[in-house]
């Protein structure tokens, strides 16, 4: 995990691969087609990779899912800080 | 998110790295860490938390909600391999219950280290009763396994 330093601009996470930049144009749709197929979330797949500002530990740092491979991940979402459960 | 962080010694233990993720910034996670989480669990968070804000990952994870703009609660198992072993999702209100991602984690760690040759049957905990797939189980579960030996 890299440390970040930290902006007023407020970075966000993305998916690793998911963009798409100066693709000559019938290549576009075909590459589309690829970044969809391999964001398919399902079990017995491979879980898409993604970057993603974090804190951690009394750091602000940069979080690459790939960064892990070797070992389990326990990936938990939840909607919010601050609330209850 | 303080029952994971308060059973994360035992997930260290089986070689899990946690990462926790919500579409609150970094800067808000510090606070809920330092004025909250910390006076719950010892130390506070262990874990990086991860901000997700726009729900860029939890779209493509497949728990965002759009009209709430949160990703829901959504708990996915990943392999040494990156491989996705286990999903489960709720809805808020409902808290997760962390026994049984330990217990998941178990159980794909033995067919792991077993080549897949021993599989977990329902309820199963390390010590219990595996099956060995293959043409002479078929049909012959029972002489091995029943619900009684959850």
């Amino acid at each position: 995990m890299e440390e970040k330093e930290i902006g007023c601009a407020r970075p966000t996470g993305a998916m690793v691969g998911g963009e798409i930049q100066e693709e000559a144009l019938d290549k576009v749709e075909e590459k589309k087609a690829e970044v969809k197929e391999s964001m398919t979330v399902m079990v017995g797949r491979h879980a898409p990779d993604f970057e993603a500002p974090a804190y951690y530990q009394g750091k602000f740092v940069k979080v690459k899912l790939s960064e892990f491979l070797g070992k389990w991940v326990l990936l938990c979402f939840y909607p919010g800080d601050f609330t209850f459960v | 998110m303080s029952a994971v962080a308060d059973r994360y010694k035992e997930f260290q233990e089986l070689g899990v790295e946690v990462l926790s993720v919500s579409v609150d910034s970094q800067f808000v996670h510090k606070v809920w860490n330092d004025q909250e989480l910390s006076k719950m669990v010892e130390g506070g968070v262990p874990f990086p938390m991860i901000s997700d804000a726009g729900g860029n990952l939890g779209k493509v994870y497949g728990v965002y909600d759009e009209d709430a703009g949160v990703d829901v609660r959504g708990r996915f198992i990943i392999d040494p391999d990156g491989v996705i072993q286990a999903m489960e999702v709720l809805t808020p209100p409902v808290g997760r219950n962390v026994d049984e991602a330990i217990r998941q984690i178990k159980a794909f760690q033995h067919v792991r280290n077993t080549g897949g040759k021993e599989a977990t049957p329902s309820g199963w905990q390390p010590g219990k009763k595996i099956l060995r797939p293959g043409p002479d189980l078929v049909g012959a579960v029972w002489k091995e396994w029943t619900p009684k030996d959850i």
